[in-house]
């Protein structure tokens, strides 16, 4: 696929700052996988459609798509000139991000895939215990917050050759519906308050990572048809199947 | 004579074709990208073929031994209280959302403890297409386990005949009475 580029990640046992179902730690097991680079740009996504005009938000059925779909840009196939092609593709809902992904023989990550990519920093595989760190990521998200994202690939690579995976937009994640313990996740975005602030919290076991609680606190809110301005996402690819 | 005799026929013959060629409404879960099943009589469709009539639909994984088993009670009785209600068996679709697990065997095993027949029960499994866009237009979401187990919800979905989303029902508890009448009223309708 032109101009996507995978990079190659180890894996392994992961302590998930996501509390598990008792609110305890978790150790996962990880498995090695490929992750995007960067998050799909809109130029990406411009090609996407050329190919799979199903998905432009002329054609898209009303089941897979709010009304905020890609309502920015200039026309159902191009974004135009006000959006700049490098940024990352925002208003586009889950379904949409899945069947990109799919164009890419990829799907979208999983929580913990993208929370383990996201703990590397520069030098370290896991930086999260990096109290600096962590609050540069924070001031970061709050600083882009309410700002259209810029280009892609501005920042400092992680240790795995990554970008972006802090402060530039919040990303589709492909289990984010089931993250929380709900008596119903028929419809994630209503009837639960509590998912902004306390709800979220109360789901990690290690309070100390900030950004990642808003950006798990902004999943929960979401509806797969829901699509929003800093909003995007990336794909990841098995390994050695 | 003959001639007219055969315009009659195209006439006929193409009534059928111009009805089903009318467009599924936009918010129809037919209108779904492409999605292949197959059934635990190792039939294969797509999802899209059983536009026509109302239905009901879930998603399960077959090595869950809780909630499914749960759900397919669920469903028992959901026939039960429509039948004494007057009204008709309902068509019903289970598909896993385990396709990488979940065998045809398993799904015919399946079957077999629960006393569950094809064509109006029909468990399946994806063979083409993207199982999780049926899961997020229905409302049902998973995540695996290390265990191989998922954490995931169990709703029951019901469709009018061209796939439009009337209501749901939890699977994990007993039949609504207004989901049982939103059933009865769709069949009534459709009589």
């Amino acid at each position: 696929m032109a101009g996507s580029s995978y990079v190659a990640l180890p894996g392994g046992r992961f302590v998930s700052a996501l509390a598990g179902d008792r609110g305890q730690a978790q150790a996962l097991k990880i498995a090695p996988f490929a992750m995007r680079v960067a998050p799909v740009t809109i130029a990406e996504f411009e090609q996407f459609l050329a190919r799979n005009p199903y998905w432009a938000r002329d054609r898209i059925p009303q089941l897979l798509a709010s009304a905020d779909y890609l309502k920015d840009w200039a026309s159902p196939l191009r974004a135009g000139t006000a959006l700049p092609p490098s940024a990352p593709v925002t208003q586009v809902s889950w379904f949409a991000a899945r069947a990109y992904c799919a164009s890419e023989d990829a799907h979208l990550p999983s929580w913990t895939q993208w929370e383990y990519a996201a703990a590397a920093d520069v030098r370290r595989a896991d930086a999260r215990d990096d109290d600096a760190r962590n609050q540069l990521i924070l001031s970061a998200t709050l600083q882009n917050t309410g700002h259209a994202p810029g280009p892609v690939g501005q920042d400092p690579a992680n240790v795995y050759g990554l970008h972006n995976l802090a402060g530039l937009v919040w990303e589709w994640v492909d289990d984010y519906g089931a993250m929380f313990p709900r008596p119903d996740a028929r419809d994630p975005g209503q009837g639960n308050s509590l998912a902004l602030c306390g709800g979220s919290a109360l789901a990690f076991h290690d309070r100390g990572q900030y950004a990642l609680m808003m950006r798990v606190a902004v999943l929960s809110t979401l509806k797969p048809d829901d699509s929003t301005a800093n909003l995007g996402f990336r794909c990841v690819r098995a390994i050695g199947e | 004579m003959n001639k007219l005799l055969l315009m009659f026929c195209a006439v006929c013959l193409s009534l059928p074709l111009v009805v089903r060629a009318a467009p599924l409404p936009s918010d129809s879960v037919y209108r779904l990208p492409p999605l292949m099943l197959v059934d635990q009589q190792g039939q294969s469709f797509p999802l899209a073929s059983l536009a026509g009539q109302p239905r009901l639909i879930g998603m399960f994984y077959g090595s869950c031994h809780m909630v499914c088993p749960l759900e397919i009670e669920t469903v028992k009785k959901i026939q039960q209280q429509i039948a004494r209600a007057g009204g008709k068996p309902m068509a019903v679709l289970l598909v896993s959302f385990d396709s990488q697990h979940d065998r045809l065997s398993d799904l015919r095993q399946l079957a077999r403890e629960h006393q569950i027949s094809a064509p109006l029960f029909q468990l399946t499994r994806v063979t083409e297409g993207d199982v999780g866009l049926l899961g997020g237009v229905l409302g049902i979401s998973w995540r695996a386990q290390s265990d191989g187990s998922f954490v995931h919800n169990a709703v029951l979905t019901l469709l009018d005949d061209q796939g439009r989303i009337l209501a749901h029902q939890d699977a994990q508890n007993p039949p609504e009475a207004v989901f049982i009448q939103t059933i009865l009223a769709q069949q009534n309708g459709a009589r």
